[in-house]
Formats: structure tokens, C-alpha cells, sequence
């Protein structure tokens, strides 16, 4: 099994952590990865507010890049996720959008067929790796760790291709294979608030606190994320959000857990860029780790 | 206290303004709005808003330019696309916002220093400079842009975020960035060709 691999901008930034312990998960089930040649910045959403067609335009030539490698593409983060699959739909959609795209491809030299296969890891470990497979790497077992798995938005809005969109359960199956026990989280497709903990403070600052006092009051002794946008959110700014709950809460990529559960060393799995170490609920729980 | 005349005259609407809108990518079927309710019941954000999306879609197909592209509803939108999934209509709302935020900037319809435009204006320019962003440097030409009395707050975060390696100053980039600026190029150059 090999893929190609869209890191985006913030896996090798704040997010690097969810590539690191993505890259160690991978490796460790023997599914090879290529990162993408010369790939570029998918438009996020914050490009899509200047101008959209112009995002398309830039997440089409990773598509144009990635067809040629005649793998499927891997996007790890929710939003170059969501940008890639909404690309391809108004390309093909809107025929004035299409027309303004494939030009500009030409004019580059690049060829029109956007064709290739956007996967999330989540769709590719349980739906190609499988979960036995994944049980079989398992070496410390979560040992009922309570987890809050937390989807955010992009992953399953507006596009859910292999999960349910109200009710999303693929992270929730991968983690409880490797011994996690998952908890009824409510808020889990609800939004972080994006970058607004930068533009808007108050506002960003109200949603956080809304979602960590949604995990603690479910019992979560973890949240488990997809996208390196709501992992920041919900890491990085708990003193700030402590009110009535004083909130000390590890906020992990799901690969992250995983990376535990394999044996894999904690270093190598970005866990020492934690701002909330994982390792006193690890203790707690007696899950060995390296 | 500002006095406001809150009731238009149909003299005072913008009928082109309420053409444009329906003229954008998910905007087609914004006249078959039933004023449900639903987007902005599902949207997590409406509690902060002047007017609620439901209330934002009908204006602007009433055609309240000046009313729509002032609020701070556009901005407060992040795009989580709740409202476009819960639309009974099939009226892609977030794709609306997108198009709002798009012109509002064009036009210049926000506060000097408002930190979500300047974003979005930083993040192009990146884009056209670079092809990648690094994020460390995209946050602080915003911060140079909207206030720097803003970092200091933020400074105790950035010294976390450096101790732990997650905030990198060297450049992310393509090795092709003439291709970008091609890319981007021609998009302008097309579009202005199908305007006329």
C-alpha cells in the first residue's frame, strides 16, 4: 500500500505533532507514504474569503500534481481536506469555474485532470489497513481510557464520503479497537471557532471553554482531534478558558493515541509538544508507555 | 447614541446587489428561502451576531448592500458549513458568507484594523509570495497590521509554542513559484475576459 501525502502548511508548523505521529503510525503498519512534490497551499478558508476562484485555482494544481503520481491523495488536515473535495465539485459544477481553472492550469503547463482520490487517514485505516489489522500492532492497550473524539467541522461538513455527517463514528471505532473507551461527546462536530481565538478573543475564547466543559462534564479524560486548527484551539488556550473549570485536559491527535497504543515511543509521535502532557492520564490508567 | 432610520424606502434597495447574489456559486436558489430558520439555529456562532443568517439571507436577496456587507455577521462566520448541510433549500449559506466576505473586502466595507480581512488579505499575499504559509509570519504581519500592542499577550503563547518546536521562522515555500503567480495570474486575467 502506498500513497501520496498533502502535509499542508500547518503539519509543519503548530501541527507538527499530527505529522509526526502520522508518519510513525504509517510506517509502523507498513503503509508507505510520498509527500507530494513541490505541493502548494490549498486556500484554507481564510484565502477563500479574499477569493475563491483563485483557491480553487491553487488546490487544482495539487490535484493536477497528485493525478500524475496514480496514487490516491492523503490530506490529513480538515481544512485542505474540505478545500481539495469542494475544488473538484465547483470545477466540475460550475462550468464558468471549471473553464477559469483548466485555463489557468494550461497556462502552466499542467494537465486538467483533477481526478485523483482525496482520502483521510481515518478512511484509509479502517477502510484499506482495517481495523484487525490495527489490533494486531496494539502493544500497550488504552485500557478504557475515557476519550472525547472531537471531529470539528471540515472533515464531515459539507462533504461526508466515509463517515456519517450528524454522527461521525470512524475515529471512534479506531480508537476503541486499540482499548479506548469512548464517551458520548455532543459537541463533537461542533465548530472550534477557526482562527477567531486571534481576531475575535471573546468569541473565540467562549466556544473553547463551551467545548472543554462539554468534555469534562462527559467524563473525557482526553479529546482526540482530526484537524491541527481545533487541537491548537483547544490545547493551547485552557488556562485562558479556566473559569468555573479549571481545565488541564490533554488534547491529542488520533494518531497520537495510536502512536501510544503501537508502542511507539512518545518522542517520536511529537507527544513532548504537548502543552498538557498525556502522560500523568497514562499513569492513571496503567497504559505503559516509552 | 446614533439615530438611525431603521425602515428603508424600496427607492433605497439595491436590486443589482440582490441579482449578485443569487449570481454567486450556491446562491442560485437563495429566492426559495422559507426564512426557516434552520442555518441560523445550527450555526454556532449566531448568538454573536447582529443578524442571524436567516435574517442575512433575506436582506441580501432584498438587496440591503449597505446593511449585509456592514454587519459583523460575515465575518463572524468560520465557514463550518452547519447552515449549508441543514438547508431544507439546498442554499449553500457558507459559499454566501465566502462571497460577502469577498466583497466587502473589495469595497472596503470594515473597520480600519479589523483583524479577519487584514488576515485574509496577509494570507494571499503569502500565498503569492511564497506558495506556502508559515504560520509564524503570517500571525505577525497581522499583528504589525492591527496593533502590536495585541503581542504582547500573545507573547507568553509564542514562547510556549517556540519551546516546544511548534513555531518555526523558516520560510515554507514552493520551489515553483512561478507557477503560482501564473496560476493566479490567469485567473484574473480569465475572469476579467468573461466580464466583458
Amino acid at each position: 500500500m502506498k500513497y501520496t501525502y498533502y502535509p499542508g502548511c500547518s503539519l509543519k508548523g503548530t501541527g507538527r505533532a499530527y505529522e509526526e505521529s502520522l508518519l510513525a503510525v504509517f510506517h509502523a503498519l507498513e503503509v508507505e507514504l510520498e509527500e507530494l512534490d513541490d505541493w502548494n497551499c490549498c486556500g484554507a478558508t481564510t484565502y477563500m474569503s479574499y477569493d475563491e476562484v483563485q483557491s480553487y485555482a491553487l488546490a487544482a494544481r495539487n490535484l493536477s500534481l497528485a493525478k500524475k503520481t496514480g496514487r490516491d491523495l492523503m490530506a490529513p488536515c480538515a481544512a485542505c481536506y474540505l478545500g481539495l473535495h469542494k475544488t473538484q465539485n465547483y470545477v466540475r459544477d460550475y462550468p464558468w469555474i471549471g473553464h477559469i481553472v483548466e485555463h489557468a492550469l494550461t497556462a502552466i503547463g499542467y494537465s486538467t485532470d483533477l481526478s485523483v482520490r482525496i482520502r483521510h487517514p481515518l478512511d484509509i485505516l479502517l477502510n484499506d489497513v482495517g481495523l484487525p489489522a490495527i489490533k494486531a500492532k496494539v502493544v500497550h492497550s488504552l485500557n478504557g481510557l475515557e476519550v472525547a473524539t472531537y471531529y470539528g467541522c471540515q472533515l464531515v461538513r459539507p462533504y461526508a464520503l466515509f463517515d456519517n455527517q450528524r454522527e461521525p463514528t470512524s475515529m471512534d471505532r479506531l480508537l476503541a479497537a486499540c482499548g479506548a473507551t469512548i464517551v458520548d461527546y455532543p459537541l463533537k462536530t461542533q465548530c472550534c471557532a477557526g482562527s477567531q481565538k486571534g481576531t475575535l478573543p471573546e468569541v473565540g475564547l467562549d466556544r473553547i471553554q463551551r467545548l472543554l466543559a462539554g468534555a469534562l462534564r462527559v467524563g473525557a479524560e482526553t479529546i482526540a482531534t482530526v484537524c491541527p486548527l481545533c487541537q491548537f484551539n483547544l490545547e493551547a488556550f485552557q488556562e485562558q478558558a479556566s473559569n468555573a473549570h479549571q481545565f488541564d485536559l490533554p488534547v491529542l491527535y488520533f494518531t497520537q493515541l495510536l502512536a501510544v497504543a503501537f508502542g511507539i515511543p512518545l518522542k517520536q509521535a511529537g507527544l513532548q509538544r504537548s502543552f498538557v502532557s498525556i502522560e500523568p492520564v497514562l499513569a492513571h490508567r496503567e497504559i505503559a508507555y516509552v | 447614541m446614533e439615530l438611525k432610520r431603521i425602515v428603508k424606502f424600496e427607492a433605497e434597495r439595491d436590486p443589482a446587489f440582490a441579482r449578485w447574489i443569487t449570481q454567486n456559486p450556491g446562491g442560485e436558489r437563495i429566492r426559495h428561502c422559507l426564512q426557516c430558520g434552520l442555518c441560523s439555529a445550527s450555526c454556532p456562532l449566531s448568538l454573536w451576531m447582529d443578524y442571524t443568517p436567516r435574517r442575512l439571507m433575506h436582506l441580501s436577496r432584498e438587496g440591503f448592500k449597505e446593511e449585509v456587507l456592514s454587519s459583523y455577521t460575515i465575518w463572524l462566520c468560520t465557514s463550518c458549513y452547519a447552515c449549508a448541510v441543514e438547508c431544507p433549500k439546498g442554499i449553500k449559506v457558507t459559499d454566501l458568507m465566502y462571497a460577502l466576505k469577498a466583497r466587502a473586502i473589495q469595497e472596503h466595507f470594515y473597520p480600519k484594523r479589523f483583524a479577519i480581512p487584514e488576515l485574509a488579505r496577509e494570507f494571499s499575499r503569502m500565498i503569492l509570495g511564497w506558495g506556502r504559509i508559515t504560520e509564524s509570519r503570517l500571525v505577525m504581519r497581522v499583528f504589525f497590521k492591527t496593533g502590536l500592542m495585541r503581542l504582547i499577550g500573545f507573547s507568553y503563547l509564542g514562547l510556549r509554542l517556540l519551546r516546544t518546536g511548534r513555531m518555526r521562522w523558516a520560510r515554507e515555500k514552493v520551489s515553483r513559484q512561478t507557477e503560482i503567480i501564473g496560476l493566479l495570474q490567469d485567473v484574473a486575467a480569465t475572469r476579467k475576459e468573461l466580464a466583458r
